[in-house]
């Protein structure tokens, strides 16, 4: 198997939760097209699913983690868990950080597996993203970019 | 004497936040009491002035386990308020997308937050370590469910297609060939959870729960019946304010739901089995029987169980209304609005669902009540906390804050729906 996927994941009408779609819409036409992205809701169950059908792997999600909004981490979660508090907790099922980790239970988390996430700071039903997230949007964007012209490479020359 | 006290600061697993306390005192449990300290959610205020058609994708709201339920019920309300009759195959479509959301529901709760119970994890990602197999099996299975709520409900969470009197478009008949296949598979997914459920390891513990769930004469009940109890009761939805009562609670912000003689009751998995196991399928009877359970299950920490027959019996049934589905003519039938007043009852995952509206002449709604199943519940889980607790006082520490933690679990509690985590405390001499 040889598919680099992003995911941006959110929810497109919950404020800077957002972020994550914004950057896969960014991203969109910008990448070489082996490269796919798509969005998800982060539901942990059929995000999981995904997971497992990709050999690279490149999460943005939201957080919050008490950091100024639209700080930018590049956490690299083949190497180590995601830090379950920076990311919206469901009670009323599995979050982000829980798909990553059944993941690599079930030895179905490719590497590199790279989560970017995006301080946010408002969460309104309705409400727009953030100007600083909105920039942090196009800042992740382009650094996944570069990231992922160099690696898409790879496969070319292994052909 | 020496007084003990055993917190757990949040009790994983359950959806939604609470706590649980036991005083023992002398080897008797003097006290067991459920707390609820979610904050409520005002859903019933929130519908009170919008428009009888928004009541099904406002109430889906309330979970986004059982969406399916908040829709069924509200739609069997409002059209027993505005006289209307949904059958044919509307009616079939609508329990073909229940038993989406019973499968999803329950291979949740049996592979990821009930089986580490049984098999000594904290979770279920440790127990994806050493039962990987088993884990896999569980998501396909719940993801044969998701796909029947995302094909009818056009999206998985929260569905978006269900209306008063049928749905916004209807499916193909080849767009359910497809599901079929998945079903298929799925169908063996859920005879092989089956036996590997009943081969748990359960504490040999029942007791005499007055079951209520709907019955009906001819099917394993979703969405239509009569609210009928293991001790006689058997009335229409319209009559369930007559015998069942609401209570507040200091310890919670969830009302607490009794019969009118003031006793607990049980609703979901359990006492649906046991009022209606005759109206199973032959093959799921014999599956349930080899599965070690008889007609009636009264051992809480069974219900794995009963929910894995569930699931196969969703599944069967999933199979026989896309084999069976014609295409109807409308997606939906005529609804004008009028005033009146309509009950619903339907069976959530976790239980009986009760519904009331009353709509003003123009359809708006005047006043609405949601009694969800984990409210009716709580106080059956404060029994069985009550009555356990003390077989279980012999355990250290750790395996009976354990012990506790499971029997809360049996019960799959939807605590964000009951208003909604468990803080346990465990104080005994």
């Amino acid at each position: 198997m040889d598919r680099t996927l992003v995911i941006g994941i959110g929810n497109p009408e919950r404020g800077d939760d957002a972020a994550g779609l914004a950057v896969a819409a960014w991203l969109a036409g910008r990448l070489p097209a082996p490269v796919e992205v798509i969005t998800h809701d982060g539901e942990a169950t059929s995000l999981l699913a995904l997971l497992g059908q990709a050999s690279a792997l490149y999460l943005v999600d939201a957080c919050v983690s008490g950091a100024p909004a639209g700080t930018i981490r590049r956490l690299d979660v083949a190497a180590e868990p995601l830090p379950q508090a920076m990311f919206t907790v469901s009670t009323h099922g599995l979050g982000l950080a829980d798909a990553i980790e059944l993941a690599r239970a079930l030895d179905q988390l490719p590497a590199p597996s790279v989560v970017f996430a995006i301080e946010g700071r408002r969460f309104e039903p309705g409400a727009p993203l953030s100007p600083v997230v909105a920039e942090a949007v196009a800042r992740v964007g382009e650094r996944l970019r570069l990231e992922l012209a160099g690696h898409a490479k790879e496969p070319a020359s292994d052909a | 004497m020496t007084r003990k006290t055993i917190k757990v600061g949040y009790l994983a697993r359950v959806e939604g936040e609470g706590s649980f306390s036991v005083v023992v005192r002398g080897g008797k449990v003097r006290s067991a009491e459920l707390s609820i300290f979610e904050p409520p959610r005002f859903f019933e205020a929130l519908l009170r002035g919008r428009d009888f058609a928004e009541a099904p994708d406002i109430t889906a709201r309330i979970c986004g386990i059982c969406p399916v339920a908040y829709q069924m019920s509200a739609v069997h309300a409002m059209e027993n308020a505005l006289g209307v009759t949904v059958d044919g195959p509307l009616r079939e479509l609508r329990r073909l997308l229940y038993c989406g959301e019973w499968i999803e529901s329950h291979a949740l709760h049996i592979y990821l937050l009930h089986a580490p119970d049984f098999l000594g994890y904290a979770g279920a990602i440790d127990m994806a370590r050493d039962h990987g197999e088993a884990v896999r099996r569980g998501l396909a299975l719940k993801k044969a469910g998701n796909d029947i709520m995302t094909l009818l409900g056009g999206r998985e969470i929260h569905p978006i297609n269900v209306r008063v009197g049928g749905f916004y478009c209807v499916p193909r008949r080849r767009e359910l060939a497809g599901l079929a296949e998945t079903l298929k598979r799925a169908r063996e997914l859920a005879a092989e959870t089956l036996d590997w459920v009943a081969g748990f390891d359960f504490p040999d513990r029942e007791r005499d729960y007055t079951f209520v769930a709907l019955a009906h004469p001819e099917e394993y009940p979703f969405n239509q019946g009569r609210i009928a109890s293991s001790r006689g009761l058997d009335i229409a939805a319209d009559q369930y304010e007559a015998h069942f009562v609401e209570h507040q609670v200091a310890r919670s912000t969830a009302l607490q739901s009794r019969l009118v003689d003031g006793t607990s009751y049980l609703v979901g998995p359990l006492a649906r089995y046991a009022l209606n196991f005759d109206r199973l399928p032959s093959a799921v009877q014999q599956a349930a029987r080899e599965a070690g359970l008889g007609p009636v299950c009264r051992n809480p920490f069974q219900s794995i169980v009963v929910r894995a027959v569930e699931v196969l019996f969703a599944c069967d049934e999933a199979l026989r209304l896309i084999d069976a589905y014609q295409e109807p003519e409308r997606p939906a039938v005529a609804v004008t609005p009028c005033a009146g007043i309509g009950h619903g009852a339907t069976e959530a995952p976790r239980g009986l669902l009760y519904h009331r509206y009353r709509l003003a002449a123009d359809g708006t709604i005047a006043e609405a009540r949601i009694v969800p199943p984990t409210s009716q519940n709580q106080a059956s889980i404060e029994a069985d906390l009550a009555e356990y607790v003390e077989g279980f006082l012999g355990l250290p520490d750790d395996e009976l804050r354990h012990r506790c933690e499971q029997t809360v679990r049996n019960y799959d509690p939807c605590i964000s729906c009951a208003t909604h985590f468990l803080r346990l405390e465990l104080d005994r001499d």
